[in-house]
């Protein structure tokens, strides 16, 4: 596994550390062997940290329930601090690693009219390995829709 | 001009919030708020609801129980955890919120919540989307089916079925199989590169449990078992949740 695929492409990514995996559970020595990965798969000159960040990250705004509790004005006025936290970084990609964090990210890039992606980590994994198939690249823009296909 | 005086009636009966003390560890500190402002300045819901969480805090500890458990607020707090991290005294306000979600009678609760808390209990999958077995049987197998047919080098690709004695037990939250079943694919071709040994399972393998969300703790420990047992059913040593 290695960034290779994106040295001259000099595509950019931030990370979104959930909550529930970093502050509420692992801690920062978990936030570190994500970004451990993200540097591993993207480059490390290609990631742009979000500030604040680890376990003094704002939640997103995804998780409790909130986008399933039916106040989707709340949710989004409640999650705009971490669009701008992400449209800030100025990177092309948000890589989210929960459910919750992705599908709220999501929903505010299409809401506030970002011009960031919101992705899996899964799907970059296999980007970098080569292995990704063209059905699996929803959340990926024009930009990498074709990069690194598996023939 | 000088502020009117406002007098808060007590009864003699426990609060609200002191019937929360007793139920967490220290008291989860609910009595040593210093007002200092840290966990609301810090909070994405201050303002929701014309509430923030010291004057949330506030309230609980002034008795004003009408007001606390009534607020829609505790639905917006997310309970991140953002403000015990910031506070000084690490006072556990989410966990005062996750009390007033679990007073609120269910049939008022937001029923998207309400509602999938209880859907998981309509299969043995724990689906909140009530996908059922043969669903998640069907789908897994169709889509293996054509990643093997179509991408070279998988042409062996195994997302392997009640697999027992297998090491890991993955589980799946619904929305892939029932919404986007392709995203799947990328975690498997990754454990099949590393060579894992895992299985998922055609019971309990729904990752979500919204019965924690509506603080439903009868509700959140039956779905929890069930998947226990799933996974014990099979002699998995590692439970992986993809969540
Ligand atoms: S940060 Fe802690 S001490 Fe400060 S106001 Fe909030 S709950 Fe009280
Ligand atoms: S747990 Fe609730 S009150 Fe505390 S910072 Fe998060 S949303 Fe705000």
């Amino acid at each position: 596994m290695n960034s290779d695929w994106n040295k001259d492409l000099k595509v950019t990514f931030t990370v979104q550390d959930p909550c529930q995996l970093v502050r509420k559970s692992l801690g920062d020595p978990i936030a570190e062997d994500l970004r451990f990965v993200v540097k591993a798969v993207v480059g490390e000159e290609n990631f742009i940290d979000m500030t604040p960040n680890r376990s003094n990250n704002f939640c997103c705004g995804g998780g409790g329930g909130f986008l399933q509790s039916g106040f989707p004005e709340a949710r989004r006025y409640y999650g705009r601090i971490k669009f701008e936290q992400i449209d800030q970084t100025g990177a092309d990609y948000c890589i989210t690693p929960c459910h919750n964090c992705h599908a709220q990210i999501h929903d505010m890039k299409e809401h506030y009219g970002g011009k960031y992606h919101s992705v899996h980590l899964w799907t970059l994994i296999c980007l970098s390995l080569g292995i990704l198939g063209e059905n699996e690249r929803t959340y990926l823009g024009p930009d990498l829709a074709e990069v690194n296909m598996l023939s | 001009m000088a502020s009117q005086v406002i007098e808060i009636k007590r009864s003699k009966e426990k609060t609200f919030k002191d019937q929360v003390m007793d139920l967490l560890p220290e008291g989860g500190n609910l009595n040593a708020c210093l007002t200092c402002g840290l966990c609301s300045s810090g909070c994405p819901a201050s303002g929701l609801e014309n509430m923030d969480p010291r004057k949330f805090l506030r309230l609980a500890v002034l008795g004003l129980d009408d007001e606390v458990l009534n607020s829609n607020w505790a639905w917006m707090c997310t309970m991140c955890q953002r403000c015990i991290y910031a506070c000084p005294m690490k006072i556990d306000i989410p966990a005062l919120v996750f009390n007033v979600r679990n007073r609120w009678p269910k049939e008022n609760q937001p029923k998207g919540i309400r509602g999938s808390c209880e859907m998981a209990f309509k299969n043995e999958t724990c689906s909140a989307m009530g996908a059922t077995e043969e669903d998640w049987r069907f789908v897994v197998e169709d889509v293996a089916e054509e990643v093997r047919d179509t991408q070279p080098g998988f042409e062996n690709l195994q997302a392997p079925m009640d697999k027992k004695g297998a090491h890991f037990f993955l589980n799946q939250n619904s929305r892939e199989p029932v919404t986007e079943p392709d995203e799947m694919v990328p975690m498997w071709k990754i454990l099949d590169l590393v060579g894992a040994d895992w299985t998922y399972g055609s019971k309990g393998w729904a990752a979500e449990n919204y019965c924690l969300f509506c603080a439903d703790t009868e509700m959140w420990e039956k779905n929890v078992r069930i998947k226990a047992k799933a996974v014990d059913d099979l002699a998995c040593k590692v439970l992986l949740n993809t969540e």
